[in-house]
């Protein structure tokens, strides 16, 4: 269906986007369109809206962790502020999440003692990833606070520091070294292939691909989204006679993409704690 | 492909060159997500997880403590039960007792009684027997001398002798007696 899409989009691009009517006015911009636009990743660089060009560069992606960030927080200190011991409604929900993270993915993975000293942190990382993610289905918002890699870098940062540092402590330098890159159980030889990858595993693939997985995910989900929306205005507002019909089918896809980038959004959470408990654990077992 | 090709051709045309690499982050990426993902970690870790573990966890000592009671209760009833069932089982095993002993304590007292009251028969019987028998003796002794000296005089007044000799004359009367013993007995025999 979004193959269909894509080919009438292209086809449309060529023939109508020389020849655009154009409009004027607040309606003018909403509903008019000068040609079809395909997303870029220029969507992931918007114009600045402060501090143009310096460090403190803000845009409209930070504006929406910024929000995210705060409707995470109030919501939660909502709940907080009013916890009982019967719960409400609303103090069930957070407990339901909170019940789920830890016994569905942290004491998935690791023991309860274990679960307990590390579950804070995943748990805030759990809301936090659903939070920013979930900005990107949110009208108004429309886009991923972790559809921009530094975001998912500063997660996946945290974790890699978490796990080598509680692996060190845990087993000394040489002996978190001796565990994580020179595995038991294997003859001699083998080290020479194993080394090198048991390296790049645990000093590089895993804290990139942590990193790179919920942006490449939420940066695939967005243009999904855009491309769909676009096309929908477009073939609504420009195309002519049997096109405009194209706009219910590129509506319906963009309908069905928003239900499924929800679950995405879910999903990428969990991966991404669940992964952050399985490095963790495996560098305070003795054996993995 | 040729697809995917054809519509980065045309983002292309539209837009231009993309200037950036999404899997570089720019700086003031990096920073404002290490600022809000540093606030969000704080305010979490240590304010609104503790109180909320806080209360998670005064409901699972209440819970706790709830049970551990009712346990104790439950244990406390079971102690007062066994103790009940001790002491009712003493209770039984003492009345039974007292019932044993005063079952034997009868027992004794009739077969006491019963020997006392037969002893004393015995002995009032064996006292009547005595005294029938002296009084018999008596009766014996008198009649020999009443009736040897009735004899003796009717005797002498029938054959006008005098019997001084007392020895002879002793001797006749018992053996005159002896043959009226003996008389009478026969009789009697022969009456019997």
């Amino acid at each position: 269906m979004a193959n269909l899409a894509l080919v009438t989009a292209m086809s449309a691009v060529t023939e109508t986007s020389s020849d655009a009517e154009s409009s004027t006015g607040f309606f003018g911009w909403l509903f008019g369109s000068d040609g079809f636009h395909a997303p870029t990743v220029d969507e992931f660089y918007p114009p600045a809206l402060l501090f143009e060009g310096t460090l403190f560069e803000f845009n409209r992606i930070e504006l929406a962790r910024v929000i995210a960030a705060a409707v995470l927080i109030l919501l939660v200190w909502l709940v907080v502020r009013n916890a009982k011991l019967v719960p409400g409604r609303g103090q069930g929900a957070f407990e339901f999440m909170l019940d789920f993270v830890r016994t569905q993915i942290v004491e998935q993975v690791m023991s309860k003692e274990n679960a307990k000293r590390f579950l804070p942190f995943l748990t805030t990382l759990f809301f936090a990833i659903l939070a920013f993610n979930l900005t990107g289905v949110i009208p108004l918002i429309n886009i991923a606070g972790t559809s921009l890699i530094g975001l998912p870098i500063i997660m996946a940062i945290w974790v890699y520091v978490l796990y080598l540092g509680v692996g060190v402590k845990q087993h000394g330098l040489g002996g978190y070294l001796k565990l994580s890159l020179f595995p038991a159980g294997v003859p001699k030889g083998i080290y020479v292939l194993l080394t090198p990858i048991e390296f790049l595993q645990v000093f590089i693939l895993r804290p990139a691909t942590l990193a790179l997985r919920l942006a490449a995910n939420m940066m695939a989900g967005h243009l999904l989204l855009v491309l769909c929306f676009a096309a929908t205005q477009y073939f609504f507002f420009e195309a002519a006679g049997f096109m405009k019909s194209m706009g219910a089918v590129t509506f319906a896809a963009g309908f069905a993409f928003t239900l499924f980038e929800i679950f995405v959004a879910a999903l990428q959470a969990y991966v991404f704690v669940m992964l952050s408990s399985v490095y963790i654990n495996m560098a305070i077992e003795e054996e993995h | 492909m040729t697809l995917l090709n054809q519509l980065v051709v045309a983002a292309e045309e539209t837009h231009g060159e993309s200037s950036a690499n999404p899997l570089i982050p720019a700086p003031y990426d990096i920073l404002w997500s290490a600022v809000i993902f540093v606030i969000i970690v704080v305010v979490f870790m240590k304010v609104l997880l503790p109180k909320m573990q806080a209360v998670l966890d005064e409901r699972a000592e209440l819970i706790e403590g709830g049970l551990k009671k009712a346990e104790e209760a439950q244990s406390e009833a079971a102690a007062a039960l066994e103790e009940y069932t001790a002491q009712l089982t003493e209770a039984r095993a003492e009345a039974a007792r007292i019932r044993e002993d005063a079952r034997a304590e009868a027992t004794a007292i009739v077969s006491d009684s019963r020997t006392a009251a037969s002893g004393d028969a015995q002995r009032i019987v064996e006292t009547a027997h005595k005294q029938i028998e002296a009084e018999r003796q008596q009766a014996i002794v008198s009649l020999r001398t009443e009736v040897g000296a009735l004899a003796t005089e009717l005797a002498s007044r029938i054959v006008g002798e005098s019997l001084a000799d007392d020895a002879r004359q002793q001797r006749i009367i018992d053996s005159f007696l002896d043959d009226l013993e003996s008389q009478v007995d026969s009789k009697q025999k022969a009456e019997g």
